[in-house]
């Protein structure tokens, strides 16, 4: 049975309120979900008053704002800052998002910052990905090819062939999708979740693969594929604008007509 | 390093609720309405068959009958017209979000005119 409350030590208690010290007129309220994991204590939200004047537009701006002028023990995930790398995914206004991608002025008043949903938590923002990265695995996403040409050759792909992986090989595991989905929070042991199924479907469609049957069999299971119940907080979060829900439903059609 | 001791990140607590997810949520709880309600039609009326239709009617007129009469139309209608969507997911249409926002919101008014029209038409029966 799903566990739908936070275990004790997961319940969240009043953070520390840090006043503005710049005088700005334009203050905007972030609430930030922090953990130490060195002091022991329960989760805490955190609640900064920012200097909107002198910030960039979007919401990892805020978080390099805290950490650079108001507390530099803030702790976050971030690479690219242009939504290609995927490290900045967390829970901002109750989605989960990219935050170097989201803008902070599509938010009316305060700002709450958590990371992604439903995962053990390492420090602040940071949780812990790597049952989803185990499953990733799992699926083996690597071109399996049955041809043994002893010269090195390249496999072709016909145009139409290629365009059956877009919208699928743009995915970039930031976990946006996996981490929002319900029957993931309370089956992520077994249910493969959203970004582990897109990337599935993705190598299941991929005309140089020859593994296919395989492929479809190994995800065909009560557990790993059928837990989704098509509730499509996956691509209503999507940074990318992909759509894993039609991914997952391609690959129930395809094992009920195959 | 073992996270077992480490706090879990919060999830209904903080996610917000989106048409899709409401829909989805609503769909297993009258999906488990309907098959307790029915079971329990069946049984009553199994055990009641003898005895004088007035009895049905007197219950069916209280404001408590008439209360759980429409709800359970509500519940009926709304899982079959939800139903339709599953169907259309399975099939393979509809998973464009802004497409089943708007499969949603159809579903969930037109549900409450199924309601009207199946209350109305068992009245008049």
């Amino acid at each position: 049975m799903a566990e739908f409350s936070l275990p004790n030590n997961s319940k969240i208690v009043e953070g520390e309120y840090y006043k503005d010290k710049t005088g700005s007129k334009n203050i905007k309220k972030v609430n930030v979900y922090r953990w130490n994991p060195d002091d022991g204590k329960n989760p805490r939200i955190d609640t900064f008053e920012v200097d909107m004047d002198n910030c960039g537009p979007k919401v990892l701006d805020i978080l390099f704002k805290i950490k650079n002028e108001i507390d530099s023990s803030l702790t976050f995930r971030r690479s690219c800052a242009h939504g290609v790398c995927g490290s900045c995914a967390m829970n901002v206004d109750g989605i989960n998002t990219l935050s170097c991608i989201k803008s902070h002025s599509d938010i009316k008043g305060e700002l709450n910052i958590y990371p992604l949903p439903h995962l053990k938590v390492v420090k602040d923002l940071i949780g812990d990905l790597s049952n989803l990265y185990k499953q990733y695995e799992s699926i083996q996403p690597w071109l399996k090819t049955s041809k043994t040409n002893t010269e090195k050759q390249e496999i072709l792909q016909s145009q139409k062939d290629r365009s059956k992986l877009d919208g699928y090989y743009e995915c970039i595991l930031c976990a946006c999708c996996s981490t929002s989905c319900p029957s993931y929070w309370w089956n992520g042991d077994k249910y493969l979740g959203p970004a582990v199924l897109l990337q599935a479907y993705r190598w299941i469609s991929d005309s140089r693969d020859d593994e296919k049957k395989e492929r479809l069999k190994k995800v065909a299971d009560e557990l790993k594929l059928y837990r989704c119940h098509t509730i499509m907080n996956c691509t209503n979060s999507c940074p990318k604008g992909l759509n894993p829900a039609k991914a997952i439903g391609s690959i129930k059609k395809m094992l009920a007509t195959s | 390093m073992e996270y077992n001791k480490n706090p879990l990140t919060p999830h209904l607590q903080i996610y917000k609720w989106q048409i899709s997810s409401l829909l989805s949520i609503t769909h297993r709880i009258t999906g488990v309405i309907n098959a307790i309600a029915i079971s329990l039609i069946c049984i009553w009326f199994l055990l009641t068959v003898n005895s004088e239709k007035i009895l049905f009617e007197n219950i069916l007129n209280s404001f408590f009958g008439k209360f759980l009469a429409i709800s359970l139309c509500w519940t009926f209608s709304f899982h079959i017209l939800n139903e339709i969507r599953h169907l259309a997911w399975d099939a393979g249409y509809g998973f464009d979000p802004k497409i089943s926002k708007i499969t949603g919101y159809t579903t969930l008014i037109s549900s409450f005119l199924l309601t009207i029209i199946i209350y109305f038409f068992g009245a008049s029966l």
